[in-house]
């Protein structure tokens, strides 16, 4: 049995409430804690707008709750480490971000996310609150094509929050940011490989365990089993692999765009990701696809889990201009 | 040997319940791990804290109050699938106590009838799906198999029919929650939810089996 990771911790039981005071803090102002719940709201939320309610488990940071503020989500769901927020704090996040014009559930497509919000959304339309709710599908490595709503969520959530988010602060009717929503998530598609396992901090064990000279190609966030475990692989070897199973599930022609995300899932190096970055230009350049912009960096993460994601997400010009909209939080501090 | 319990009773039972899975927790976290990711036990862990101060906090509790009370406090502190799973088991059924004021063998057949119906249409999975409602499913089974008006028996049959479920799901290839995607690598392993249905059982069997007519 590997031996527990070193972490810098308080009582490990606590991990998720000062994480959620200390997140909260390094929004300097623009986000707060509401009192002895596990929700983070925008403090500048305008009096009317459609709101936009994201969530999921804890231990992922900044996903999800690093992603609060103008052009984003208003208000985040915390759950546990690894495991989706209780009905309780999504309908009272709900209550809280609620400013007359429905609301928009935007979260990871998971059994115990889709159970938790759905209860909400139940009580949620007790009250006579409008909600919709969009489960972001993107991992193509997770099911085949006509079950992709079998497909869990990875790091496409967070292209789904910027345009999303842009959309829920320009237009005016739930239906219109929900269309935007889905558009963006149906266009989404992602594949990540493992190098190392994460673990929980309460438990102190890794989720899965992965022999030194292994990688597996396709693994879910939480160690769900992916499409090929394998020797440890070259960067141009495995950014192939990646690739093909992405390109054959998305219809992309020679003169289309995209936007391309990189997301390190914890320990995994810039350096390599860059190397990985160069060969996907490579095989992108090839068929004619033009890349509108890279985002490279530490978004979704599984704790000290090694290994990356790589998202493509397909453009055209209203999905374009949500997600270039501008936006401030500690998640896209440095985008 | 107690063939029907009080609500006081009931109560006390719950808090059973509630303390043999908190003392099943490291048992718990490596199922889980074989499977997922290893979050089972400390979730159920916290729903069962929040249920202890849920039937401590509220006194004269009617046996349909304590098993509300219970799933309410597992749905709102678990969180993951276990919350909403767990949280509708103990509530879904409740309604099956409507009209009682005592816990009887034929109140709690038809609670658990109740509950596999309701965590199937809450999770949207059937039998075979190596989830809790194998167990329940099972022990729903044995419970209304156990005639007779002896609650002790029927606890035990539910208790049995449960453990049937726990095994039932080692030869079962996941096809819903984070264990779907494992395919046959699932093969062997039995599912943690399934395992906390048969603790919870366990425990009510168990208290039951202390108290006197």
């Amino acid at each position: 049995m590997p031996k527990a990771p070193k972490k810098i911790l308080n009582d490990p039981r606590d991990v998720v409430t000062e994480m959620l005071d200390g997140l909260a803090l390094a929004n300097d102002g623009r986000v707060e804690r509401i009192p002895g719940k596990d929700i983070l709201i925008r403090t500048d939320l305008p009096d009317s707008k459609v709101t936009l309610l994201i969530g999921g488990g804890s231990g992922h940071e900044p996903v999800f709750h690093g992603f609060l503020g103008k052009n984003m989500g208003d208000a985040a769901a915390c759950g546990q480490v690894f495991a989706a927020p209780s009905p309780d704090t999504i309908f009272d996040a709900a209550m809280a971000a609620h400013r007359g014009k429905g609301i928009l559930f935007l979260y990871g497509n998971y059994a115990g996310d889709n159970m938790n919000f759905d209860i909400a959304a139940e009580l949620l339309e007790e009250e006579e609150i409008e909600v919709r709710t969009v489960r972001v599908n993107d991992d193509v490595a997770a099911a085949p094509p006509e079950r992709a709503h079998d497909r869990r969520g990875i790091a496409g959530d967070i292209y789904a929050i910027k345009v999303a988010g842009g959309a829920a602060e320009e237009l005016d009717t739930l239906d219109e940011v929900e269309r935007v929503a889905r558009k963006a998530v149906s266009n989404l598609r992602s594949m990540g490989v493992a190098v190392s396992a994460g673990s929980i901090p309460e438990t102190g064990k890794l989720t899965f365990e992965l022999a030194d000279d292994e990688i597996e190609i396709g693994m879910g966030a939480h160690g769900e089993a992916g499409i090929a475990r394998q020797k440890l692989a070259t960067a141009n070897e495995v950014a192939d692999q990646i690739m093909e199973k992405i390109l054959a599930d998305m219809p992309l022609q020679e003169g289309d765009e995209i936007a391309l995300m990189l997301n390190n899932l914890g320990a995994t190096t810039m350096m390599e990701m860059l190397i990985v970055n160069r060969r996907i230009r490579e095989i992108l350049d090839a068929r004619g696809v033009a890349v509108h912009r890279t985002d490279v960096g530490t978004w979704l993460t599984v704790q000290e889990m090694a290994g990356f994601s790589v998202t493509l997400m397909k453009l055209d010009d209203e999905l374009k201009h949500y997600l270039d909209l501008p936006a401030r939080s500690v998640g896209l501090s440095n985008m | 040997m107690a063939k029907q319990l009080s609500a006081p009773q009931v109560t006390e039972m719950l808090c059973e319940v509630a303390q043999a899975l908190i003392g099943k927790v490291d048992v718990l976290t490596e199922a889980d791990l074989a499977t997922g990711d290893g979050d089972h036990g400390i979730g159920m862990r916290r729903g069962a804290e929040a249920a202890l101060e849920a039937l401590g906090a509220t006194p004269d509790l009617s046996v349909q109050g304590a098993f509300k009370q219970t799933g309410m406090a597992i749905m709102s502190k678990t969180g993951g699938a276990a919350g909403a799973v767990f949280g509708t088991f103990f509530r879904g059924g409740a309604k099956a106590f409507d009209e009682v004021d005592t816990l009887t063998a034929t109140a709690f057949r038809d609670f658990l009838g109740q509950s596999a119906a309701a965590v199937s249409k809450r999770g949207g999975v059937e039998e075979g799906a190596k989830t809790m409602v194998d167990a329940v499913a099972w022990a729903a089974r044995r419970a209304a198999e156990a005639d007779g008006d002896d609650l002790s028996e029927v606890l035990s049959a539910a208790e049995r029919g449960a453990l049937e479920g726990v095994e039932a799901t080692k030869e079962m290839i996941a096809t819903t929650g984070k264990a779907r995607s494992l395919g046959e690598r699932s093969l062997g392993h039995p599912d943690p939810g399934a395992i906390s249905v048969s603790i919870i059982l366990g425990a009510m069997k168990t208290y039951a089996a202390g108290q006197g007519d």
